[in-house]
Parts: structure tokens; C-alpha cells; sequence
């Protein structure tokens, strides 16, 4: 092995070899995960063959599993965008070695949220309808409108900051990886040669983007949660579910942010970047969020409970006595009371404690999506017996199909794009002296936090 | 290393001898472009509308009218005081059975459903439920096509020719008045014949949502619904509250007189929904049914012969 002198040659080498060396693990990996996509489309195919009546879904509980996977991804899309933007906004500097895999979070998790849409679609030819007669009264609409505008915008946040490591990856890896490779870093990083107007004119672009894409980000998780309150059922007839929805929306990803962290960290050898700091970082950031999450239900069900009107005292029953208890016990228990804790407690307070509590904090929040959406159809709303769901082997089979094409996306990106936001850490390796902007721009020329590196 | 000195030692002057500089010109020209793009955006949907108005025009009849050229406005009262469930005659509600004669509705749609709700003291009332009509209907305004509409004469119909299934108009509906067909229709083969209208949901469309469609054709031709003139007592009246008239097939009631003097109330009016059914309280006392009678006969779907590869399932 050679030996290596200055922190940024190691950071390039680092970034690089995912790029350029490929293991027999990896393909293992890309194949199990073809598998299971395969059987998901299958599984579709049986579903567009016969209908949804290969699914679990019946009139009194319409929506399951694929309405609950959307409504899961779309929440933790929220991982990457709003909180990488949110951290530059803030000009936290811990950010900079965890935001392109937010970023990419979230690009990826809008695709195979948006997906689960129109797979759940009694007529999926007929989608373009939604464009052709589409009413701007309908949540559906608002849906559509708010998904597509944060992708198009989460996109342009994930591409701006990644022109000078597409750049670098062009420079760098010429003739060392195959022609069609180069071209596409040739064609991403559009020209760029690093001079002070592009760098004056890419910060400008970033700034804009990430102010722009906090209030997109809200916007998505709190029309989604108005598809269910738009409606008359009891337990979705509640004003702070806009609200509910984001807080559970942001807590989710960044659990999913931590998971994929820890495994890109482990596979990649991203030790040096991504330290315990970033973990524990976010750890208290996911804390936080629990104990709003946990502010949020008693807010809910102690408004709602009180009062115990008809349709309220059904749905407690099921949800804290019966159908769902254990499930829902081990969501209040499990998903919003340990994580807390075991980010609190000093001698938990690790990554492998704090990566514990991720993986609580991502399956208690699919299982409160699928509480939200099951049990709230199988309050009754005349006299009739309570219906029951239970998923299908067809509708578990397109699930996993989504999750492994969630985690394919991923394994894709990281073989082809920088892992790491290259410059950004580079800036903090080198200090501030010597980042490219230092010196570039007047003192409070411009707005300075899109780099970060004003301090 | 002189690839990173190029890169990263940048020159001070704000910009390189090659490099092209973007004026105003340039920004207001680019600007005006973008806007020429954008411009066309909001009238596509309508340009697409135009384009395949061939082929999806909304199938329902002209407005039906009073003599004197007022608009109807369709309605039903239900006399639970006359409903017994069908338990004198000792068959499946009648009502329900002539609606899915009448409509080929598939199994296990009962789009008018006779409920058996709790009365106080232990007895039971049975309450027959089409589709309630809403004036305020969720239904309609969470459609994200248009597929349910309004129809001037109050009554909510669906375009299955439209309709993406979606189902949120089910998650909206609060009265369980809403019906998926979840696979190929287990329905006769003859109903496949049938021209479909909106106004007739007649043959059924998999992956579409059904429901009482108020049979605004049979009344255009004067004609009371299947569900009226099924059932046995005449606690069903249909009519129209503009000319104020209903008829349960056997006499002719002045409408608002009959709801007012014998205190007609709607389901769930708490909601907002406005409902165009209306119930007069009771449990089949004019027709001699014991208030602690309970239970009727379950509905059947009556085909012999269903079409090849259809399936039914549970509600």
C-alpha cells in the first residue's frame, strides 16, 4: 500500500475507491436485491393480471401496506433535504461528511414513495387522467403537486453542491474507469474548472435551493398527512396532523439517515469522515424529535381521549387494549421511549447505541404509518361488524421489492457518484484559510453559508 | 497535483480571460425564455382535454326538468316506521335485492343496505342505506379527476370511465356507501351487453369504485327506482323537492309537509354533509314488527351464470 501524505489525497483516495474498485460482496449484494425486486414485479404483474383482489385491501379498510410504504418514504425523504439544508442554514460545520447521503436519502425515498402511488392505483393506465382532469381541490392533487416540485428541487440540491466533485471525478479518474463513466462526469460537471465566478455563481444557486427547500420539504410531509384529514373518520379528523406528520416525517429519517451511515461507513471505510461525533450529532437531533413525537400523542390522544366522544372510545380500544396493542405498545414503548433513552443515557450514548435506537425509531415509525392508515378505516362507520386487513403475500412481495430498490438506488449511487461532498470536507481538513472561497467574496458580500466556510 | 493547484488556487479577478460573463441582457433574455416555457403549462391539461374529448365524454342524460322547466331536485324519504327489514314477507330485503337485479351489481355491493341499528333498551330498528346524496358531498370534493360529480339535479354519480382508483373518495365517504370492484365483477355475462352510462353503472369496471347512482334515467322516464318499487310495505319515497311532490308508488305525499309534520332527520347531520335521504324514526311498528324481532335474511345475489375467471370477495 502506498503511502499517503496530506488528509486530502487520503479523502480523494477514499471517495474514489468505491469508484474504482468493485468486490465479489457488492455484486452478491446487487443480485440478492435484483431477486427481490424481481419477485416484487412479479407479484405486480399477478396484481395488474387479476386486480387488487390479490391484495388484503376490501371497501371498509381500502388503503394497507402500499398506502402505508408511500406514506413511510415520503417521510423519511425528510432525512436528507430538510436536514441537510436545515444544517446549512445553521451553518453547522459537522455536516459537511453526511449531507450527499442525505441528499441522495431523499431522491431516492421520493422515487420509491411516489411509486407505491400508483401501484396501489385500481387503474394505473389510467394515471395520466390525474393530469388531464386534474382538480386542484383534491388532496390527491396537492400530492402530486408537492412530490414532484420537492423532487425536481431535492435534485437540484443533490446536483449543485456535487459539480466540483463530479469535476474532480472527471480530472481524477480519466482513463481509469470505462468511457461511458467519463462521458456522464463530463456531461454533469458541466464545465466546471473551478474559477471564482463559478464558484460566486454555484453558491449563489445552493443558497437559493436550500432556503427554497425548507418550506417545500413541510409542505410535502403535511399534504400528505391531509389525504387522511381531509376526510371525516374519526381518528383522522384532527388539526395537528399536518404538524404530527412532519415532526414523525423528519424523526424517521434521520433514524434512516444513521442506519445508512453506519453501513456505507462500515463498507466504505468512511472512519475517518464520519466520526461518533455525527452520530451522537444526530442522535440528539433524533431526541429530540422523540420527545416532540411524544409531545404529539399526548396532545392527540389526550384531547381526543378525554373527551371519549362515539368513534374515539373504538379507536382507543384497538389501539391500546386489542387489535393492535402489542404493535402499538412497542411504537409509544419501543420506538419513541427507548431511542430517547439510549441517546441520553451517557453510557449508550455510542454509535452502536445510537444506531440501536435508529433502527427502533425506523420500524416504530412504519408501524405507526400502518396504525395511522388501518386502524383508522377500521373504525366503523355504521352498524356493522369491524372488518379486518392482513396483507397478502402479493402486496408484502411488491414491499420488499420497494425496500430493495431503495437500498439498490443507494448501492448504485455510491458505486458512481462521490459518497462524500469532496470540497466541503476538504474545507474542513485544510482549515479555513485555505478553502477556496476564504478571500473569494467581500465580507458579507453574499450570502456565505451555502459553503459554510466564513469561519 | 497541478490538476488540484488548477483547481482549487483560484485567480482574484473576479473572472478568467476565456470565461463568458453573464450581463443583464443575458439574465433578462434567459428570464424571458423561462417564461415562454412555463406560460403553456396551465393550458396542456386543457389542450389534452380537447385532444381526447373523442373518446372520454362524461356519459349522463339531459337535466331533468318540472313542467314549468325548473331544475329537479331528487330526494328520498325512508319510513322506518314501514320497514321490517322484509321479515312479514321472510326474504332478504327486497329493496336491496331489486337494486342488484336491476343494476347487475356485483357481489357483495349492496348499494342500498338494510342496517340493523341498536335502540335503546335492547331492540332494534332496521334503517335501508343508499348512497345519502350529499348537497356538501366529501366524496366529490376529494376526487383528484373529477370521476364523482354533482349533478345539477343534487345527486352524485362516478365516471368509472374515468375514475383512476384511487379510493380516497372511499376513505372520504361516511357513510360506507362507497364499492370497489377489486377484481373482474362476479356478474352475468348478459350485463356485459349493456351500454354503459354513468347515470346506469351497468356493466361493472374492475378497478373502479360503484354506488347507488339514484336512477336519474328511470325518473326522466317517470319511473320510481328499483328499491321503491320493490319494497313490500312502501316505506320508500322518492320525488322531487323543487315541485315538492314524492311518491312511494301507492300514494302521492306533499314533501316538505311529510318531513316537517313527522320530524324527518338525516344520518350523521352533525357532519355537514346535507344529505338528500331523509328517515322518519321507527322500527317497522306500522307493519306490526316487534321492536325485539331481531335479524333479517341475507342478501343473495341471484345469477346462476357469471362471467368466465370472475371472483367475488368480502366487503
Amino acid at each position: 500500500m502506498e503511502e499517503v501524505t496530506t488528509p486530502r489525497e487520503r479523502l480523494e483516495r477514499t471517495v474514489l475507491a468505491p469508484v474504482t474498485g468493485t468486490s465479489r460482496w457488492y455484486y452478491a449484494w446487487v443480485a440478492f436485491l435484483l431477486m427481490v425486486i424481481a419477485w416484487g414485479v412479479y407479484a405486480y404483474s399477478r396484481q395488474l393480471h387479476d386486480g387488487l383482489i390479490v391484495t388484503g385491501m376490501r371497501d371498509r379498510i381500502s388503503w394497507g401496506l402500499y398506502i402505508t410504504t408511500f406514506v413511510f418514504f415520503i417521510g423519511i425523504s425528510h432525512a436528507g433535504t430538510l436536514i441537510s439544508a436545515i444544517l446549512r442554514v445553521s451553518q453547522a460545520r459537522w455536516r459537511t461528511p453526511i449531507t450527499r447521503m442525505a441528499e441522495f436519502i431523499t431522491v431516492v425515498a421520493l422515487v420509491c414513495g411516489a411509486m407505491f402511488v400508483v401501484i396501489d392505483l385500481g387503474r394505473p393506465d389510467r394515471v395520466l387522467n390525474v393530469i388531464i382532469y386534474g382538480r386542484w381541490q383534491s388532496p390527491i392533487i396537492w400530492d402530486v403537486l408537492a412530490i414532484t416540485t420537492y423532487l425536481t428541487a431535492s435534485v437540484a440540491y443533490l446536483f449543485l453542491p456535487m459539480i466540483p466533485d463530479l469535476a474532480l471525478f472527471r480530472d481524477r479518474l480519466a482513463g481509469r474507469v470505462s468511457g461511458w463513466r467519463l462521458r456522464l462526469y463530463d456531461l454533469l460537471s458541466v464545465r466546471w474548472r473551478g474559477t471564482a465566478a463559478q464558484w460566486r455563481y454555484m453558491g449563489g444557486a445552493i443558497t437559493t435551493a436550500m432556503i427554497l427547500i425548507i418550506p417545500i420539504a413541510v409542505s410535502v410531509h403535511t399534504v400528505v398527512s391531509w389525504i387522511f384529514a381531509m376526510t371525516l373518520r374519526e381518528p383522522w379528523n384532527s388539526t395537528i396532523f399536518g404538524a404530527f406528520f412532519v415532526a414523525g416525517a423528519i424523526f424517521s429519517g434521520v433514524g434512516t439517515l444513521i442506519v445508512v451511515m453506519a453501513v456505507l461507513r462500515k463498507v466504505y471505510h468512511l472512519e475517518e469522515y464520519i466520526t461518533e461525533k455525527h452520530f451522537v450529532y444526530l442522535g440528539y437531533l433524533m431526541a429530540a424529535f422523540a420527545l416532540i413525537m411524544i409531545y404529539g400523542n399526548i396532545s392527540e390522544y389526550l384531547t381526543t381521549g378525554y373527551k371519549m366522544e362515539e368513534g374515539a372510545e373504538f379507536h382507543f380500544r384497538q389501539l391500546f387494549l386489542h387489535q393492535f396493542a402489542g404493535f402499538y405498545w412497542f411504537y409509544l414503548i419501543g420506538g419513541l421511549v427507548t431511542p430517547g433513552l439510549l441517546i441520553l443515557m451517557p453510557w449508550t450514548r455510542n454509535i452502536r447505541g445510537i444506531v440501536v435506537a435508529a433502527v427502533l425509531v425506523v420500524a416504530a415509525m412504519w408501524v405507526e404509518r400502518y396504525f395511522i392508515v388501518v386502524a383508522g378505516f377500521r373504525v366503523p362507520l355504521m352498524p356493522y361488524e369491524p372488518s379486518a386487513y392482513a396483507p397478502t403475500w402479493v402486496e408484502l412481495s411488491v414491499m420488499a421489492a420497494g425496500f430493495a430498490l431503495f437500498a439498490l438506488l443507494i448501492t448504485i449511487f455510491v458505486k458512481v457518484f462521490p459518497i462524500l461532498a469532496v470540497w466541503e470536507v476538504a474545507e474542513d481538513l485544510e482549515g479555513p484559510e485555505l478553502a477556496p472561497e476564504a478571500g473569494r467574496l467581500p465580507f458579507g458580500a453574499a450570502p456565505e453559508p451555502a459553503g459554510g466556510g466564513n469561519r | 497535483m497541478e490538476d488540484k493547484e488548477q483547481t482549487r488556487s483560484l485567480p482574484r479577478s473576479p473572472a478568467g480571460p476565456g470565461e463568458r460573463r453573464m450581463g443583464r441582457r443575458g439574465v433578462l433574455r434567459l428570464l424571458g425564455v423561462g417564461a415562454l416555457g412555463i406560460a403553456p403549462l396551465p393550458i396542456l391539461p386543457s389542450l389534452l382535454r380537447s385532444a381526447l374529448s373523442g373518446r372520454l365524454v362524461r356519459s349522463r342524460g339531459p337535466v331533468a326538468r318540472t313542467p314549468d322547466g325548473r331544475i329537479r331536485q331528487w330526494s328520498m324519504v325512508i319510513d322506518l316506521r314501514r320497514c321490517d327489514g322484509c321479515q312479514s314477507v321472510d326474504r332478504p330485503p327486497q329493496c336491496t335485492a331489486a337494486c342488484i337485479e336491476g343494476h347487475f351489481a356485483p357481489e357483495p355491493m349492496e348499494w342500498i343496505q338494510v342496517f340493523e341499528g341498536d335502540l335503546p333498551g335492547g331492540g332494534t330498528q332496521f334503517i335501508p342505506t343508499p348512497c345519502q346524496q350529499c348537497q356538501n358531498p366529501p366524496c366529490v370534493n376529494v376526487c383528484p379527476v373529477a370521476a364523482t360529480f354533482s349533478t345539477p339535479e343534487g345527486t352524485v354519480l362516478i365516471d368509472q370511465e374515468r375514475c383512476i382508483g384511487c379510493r380516497i373518495c372511499m376513505a372520504a365517504c361516511p357513510y360506507d356507501r362507497r364499492f370497489f370492484n377489486w377484481g373482474k365483477a362476479p356478474v352475468p355475462p348478459e350485463s356485459q351487453m349493456a351500454e354503459y352510462s354513468a347515470e346506469h353503472q351497468v356493466p361493472a369496471k374492475r378497478g373502479t369504485v360503484m354506488k347507488c347512482d339514484f336512477c336519474p334515467d328511470m325518473m326522466r322516464d317517470g319511473v320510481l327506482p328499483y328499491c321503491v318499487q320493490a319494497c313490500p310495505n312502501q316505506a320508500i319515497y322518492y320525488g322531487d323537492l323543487e315541485e315538492d311532490v314524492a311518491s312511494n308508488g301507492d300514494e302521492v305525499i306533499v314533501l316538505s309537509r311529510f318531513l316537517s309534520e313527522d320530524q324527518a332527520y338525516r344520518i350523521k347531520e352533525d357532519l355537514g354533509t346535507k344529505p338528500r335521504v331523509y328517515y322518519i324514526a321507527g322500527h317497522g311498528e306500522d307493519v306490526g314488527r316487534d321492536v325485539f324481532k331481531k335479524g333479517r335474511l341475507p342478501t343473495r345475489w341471484p345469477w346462476a351464470e357469471k362471467v368466465k375467471g370472475a371472483r367475488t370477495w368480502k366487503r
